[in-house]
């Protein structure tokens, strides 16, 4: 009993396997301990990760002074090495902030004075002839632009989803599907953690619940205030043209927001979006679009670009992001020992994330005790991508495995390997796929591949497809058989 | 990476390509015929209803009836499936395929493009809602249905009224699934009359014109979705919103030419397919295409006939019998909502495949500001109106530099 709960007091249960939590499970997975990973949905990343601008920001939309914006920079300069050892793409394309009109200059200079107080490397004004020559397709009544170089697009969920694979190669215990409902809390520390299928004892607990993270917060009795679910909706392009997405594109900030953006994708794509709208609490899963959201996000970047490619729209979708109040991240100890918040991760969280996680990890292994293992490996390896592989290479992979020479997805050219591949990594659901491969997220958008994803998906787990899903419960693909 | 020497490359193992690759075949030319799926057939695989063939073979025939007619016309033709085409040189009529054997390089005189069309998905009409489970483009569907035996859902709805919608609501219907109407923005419909006797009328589906989708709701699976009129300019008129309970909807918005493949031959600004001319020769010369990668087109009989036409020309640019011949552009005039080719070669025979941009009783379509004229009788914009041209007609185009087609209500 006394080893039992000795074993316990070296347990950490992180909550949340969004990018958040999953780096910080990867950073805690380099110390001795044990670490659970616990996410009520079934795959990883499906929260706040999976919607958002995918942006990896410089940090001059942050105030000198606050958490964001330090662990914005210290982020953003974590972002190529992390994104290396994970296999995950990462392009710093930098980004343009372009004021419209003479009244947005003095917004630009602030920036410039604010990001320059930060320690943002690499920061210019530029005039508008300067912009014009740079960005012929932008607006032409743009008058003076900041430039940031150390701007970058990535996949904030193939992020996550490398970095649990990384943490669970490093020993991390993942529980998918799997809600926490209590935190036991005795003599001021955290003790234990429940769930529905069971009680963890544990030393502590690790609060990155994102929309969710005020309820996990009550479930301990650590009093925060209320998460503010915000609403963003997105329009995306497939095959845009390169001159289109150079770099990324905002407008000066309003107070409530970085407004609404042109973002490239890292698959030769745009994103257009997102739109701000504060919604009611217990509206925390409402992700619909709305005629005027979408309206709103066309037109707010048609005033960047005014010649988009409005033909080449394959989707509308919504993210929610968590609007903490105060407006900063909530993050570390908390008056309950063991019980430490990496939540209200608004913008620029994603940037914030390798930061944010490799101090936490270092702060609960500082408090619990716990040394660095010497065989923590960093490194994950990658699954093929046969997408923009040398032919030599492509050719030797089909001559380990034939199914790397069988496409399946023609828009995203993925192969049936890497869908098997993807599968014996953990994809269980069609979106699991997609997200893991890009099968499905090109132009046609499945309707070419989504019959042999799911044919694959049944094969691979020995499953009818009638039990495959498209996201989880409740999301059946398909109801049955022909007469 | 192994070389493989041909005279006529065709892409695509549908019906454009199996017709381009048996009349290459039969010019004599050294052809092969690359298809993606583990078989020959391309969609028509899935097209297990009837009404095929009946221009072709004179006889109604099921989709891989069809199919099955055109592979036997492929004697000496080399064909490959599952194999895909990855890259076309920009510069030379070179491809390079992979497949489970490994990648290919292929060295063709010509090549015909016949990859057919994709369906629009419901994300590009940027309908506002929930995005869960149940919706599915219609040929999706189709497949799920008749080439793996799986039931999509219970009680569906259809948005659009393309053939395949049409098809697909009759479909379900026999399967015991319960259709609650087709939904269309447009006052008419947008596939084959035929298709909406015999797959809604004759099973009591409604057919909801001047309608649309206007939310789509459900956590999981679908719900269902909100409907409602539209007025004059396609915009829905919220007095008439209404939610109608459906765990599947099918998705049957239009067809895109599927033609990223080949990113350095000029698409035809209306169609978004390749640009041809009346001998469906692209820019690039050594380059022809045929089928619903120029237009998507009303019948697979008329796909195959221009892929009859593709393939011959293409073996005759492989043997150097097809000399160069200027062309002159056919502009579009008021009335045509699509049209193909793209430009016309003089004092050869040619046809026109147009579409009008509304139905009309009776219909002059002109080209040439009168130069030449048919009249039509019963127009309708899921036919495609065929205009053949004789090489006088086309020469006197040239001359007067004039070939802009207009359908002009008569």
């Amino acid at each position: 009993m006394a080893s039992n709960a000795k074993r316990a007091r070296r347990r950490v249960a992180v909550i949340g396997a969004g990018v958040v939590g999953a780096l910080i499970a990867r950073e805690l997975s380099r110390y001795g301990g044990e670490v659970f990973l616990f996410e009520r949905e079934v795959d990883v990343g499906w929260g706040v990760t999976k919607a958002n601008s995918a942006i990896v920001h410089a940090g001059f939309h942050e105030q000198p002074g606050t958490a964001s914006g330090r662990l914005c920079v210290a982020g953003n300069a974590l972002f190529p090495e992390v994104c290396r050892e994970l296999g995950v793409p990462f392009q710093r394309i930098g980004a343009y902030v372009l004021a419209l009109a003479d009244g947005e200059r003095a917004a630009v200079e602030d920036l410039r004075a604010r990001g320059e107080e930060l320690g943002v490397p690499g920061l210019a004004l530029l005039d508008g002839d300067e912009v014009r020559r740079r960005l012929p397709h932008v607006n032409p009544d743009v008058v003076a632009a900041l430039w940031a170089p150390t701007v970058g697009i990535t996949e904030p969920w193939a992020l996550a989803l490398a970095a649990v694979e990384n943490a669970v190669d490093n020993g991390v215990a993942l529980h998918l599907g799997e809600e926490v409902t209590g935190v036991a809390v005795e003599g001021g520390r955290v003790r234990a953690v429940t769930t529905g299928w069971g009680t963890y004892g544990v030393g502590a607990v690790v609060n990155a619940a994102g929309l969710a993270a005020d309820r996990i917060a009550a479930l301990a009795g650590v009093p925060v205030p209320r998460i503010t679910p915000r609403r963003g909706e997105y329009l995306l392009l497939v095959d845009v043209p390169p001159s289109l997405r150079p770099a990324v594109l905002f407008p000066v900030p309003t107070p409530h927001s970085k407004g609404i953006l042109v973002v490239p994708t890292v698959d030769g794509g745009l994103l257009l979006g997102p739109t701000a709208a504060d919604l009611a609490p217990e509206e925390g899963e409402a992700t619909e679009t709305t005629a005027e959201g979408l309206a709103r996000a066309l037109a707010g970047a048609r005033r960047l670009v005014p010649a988009l490619p409005v033909g080449n729209v394959v989707k509308a979708f919504a993210g929610l992001r968590p609007e903490p109040a105060g407006g900063d991240f909530w993050l570390g100890r908390t008056g309950v020992r063991g019980f430490y918040q990496a939540a209200g991760m608004r913008s620029p969280g994603l940037t914030a994330a390798p930061a944010i996680a490799r101090g936490l990890a270092a702060e609960i292994a500082c408090d619990l005790g716990l040394a660095l293992r010497p065989s923590f490996s960093p490194l994950r390896r990658p699954p093929p991508r046969v997408a923009g592989l040398p032919p030599a290479e492509w050719d030797a992979l089909i001559a380990r495995d034939p199914r790397y020479g069988r496409i399946v997805c023609r828009c995203n050219r993925v192969t049936e390997g890497e869908i098997v591949e993807a599968i014996r990594r953990g994809a269980r659901t069609v979106d699991g796929v997609k997200f893991r491969t890009r099968a499905g997220f090109g132009r046609c958008q499945g309707g070419t591949c989504t019959d042999r994803v799911l044919a694959l998906l049944a094969r691979e787990t020995g499953r009818d497809p009638e039990e495959v899903s498209v996201q989880g419960p409740g999301s059946a693909l398909v109801v049955g058989r022909v007469r | 990476m192994r070389t493989h020497r041909v005279d006529v490359l065709v892409v695509g193992g549908g019906a454009a390509g199996m017709a381009a690759a048996a009349s290459a075949g039969g010019e004599g030319a050294r052809t092969l015929l690359v298809e993606e799926g583990s078989r020959l057939g391309g969609v028509l695989d899935q097209c297990i209803h009837p009404g095929f063939g009946l221009h072709r073979y004179r006889e109604e025939l099921t989709g891989p009836e069809f199919a099955a007619r055109l592979v036997a016309e492929l004697a000496g033709v080399e064909v490959w499936t599952g194999q895909s085409l990855l890259e076309v040189e920009p510069e030379r009529p070179r491809a390079r395929a992979v497949g489970t054997a490994g990648a290919v390089e292929i060295a063709a005189q010509a090549v015909v493009w016949a990859t057919g069309a994709r369906e629009r998905p419901l994300g590009a009409l940027r309908v506002p809602g929930a995005r869960p489970a149940g919706i599915f483009v219609a040929g999706l569907a189709q497949r799920l249905v008749n080439i793996h035996g799986l039931l999509p859902g219970r009680r569906a709805l259809v948005v659009g009224s393309g053939d395949i919608g049409l098809i697909m609501a009759r479909r379900l219907h026999l399967e015991g699934v319960e259709v609650m109407g087709v939904v269309e923005i447009r006052p008419y419909p947008g596939g084959l009359l035929r298709n909406v006797i015999q797959c809604l009328d004759d099973f009591g589906i409604p057919l909801l014109l001047s309608h649309t989708v206007v939310e789509v709701h459900g956590r999981g699976r679908l719900s269902g979705v909100t409907l409602a009129e539209v007025d004059e300019t396609g915009a829905p008129r919220p007095d008439t919103a209404r939610f109608v309970a459906a765990d599947t909807l099918l998705v049957s918005v239009g067809l895109v030419p599927e033609v990223e493949g080949i990113p350095f031959a000029p698409r035809d600004p209306t169609t978004g397919g390749l640009a041809v001319t009346s001998r469906l020769q692209a820019a690039v010369p050594w380059l022809f295409a045929a089928g619903n990668c120029l237009a998507p087109f009303d019948l697979v009989d008329t796909v195959a006939a221009l892929g009859a036409r593709a393939g011959t020309a293409a073996a005759r640019y492989a043997r150097r019998e097809l000399s160069p011949a200027p062309a002159v552009a056919i502009g579009r005039g008021p009335g045509v909502a699509a049209l193909v080719p793209s430009s016309l070669v003089p004092g050869e025979e040619a046809t026109l495949y147009l579409r009008a941009s509304r139905p009309l009783a009776r219909a002059w379509v002109a080209v040439g500001a009168g130069i030449v004229g048919r009249t039509v009788h019963g127009v309708r914009p899921a036919e495609m109106i065929g205009v053949r041209l004789s090489p006088e007609e086309t020469e006197a185009l040239a001359r007067a530099g004039n070939a802009t087609v207009e359908v002009i209500p008569a």
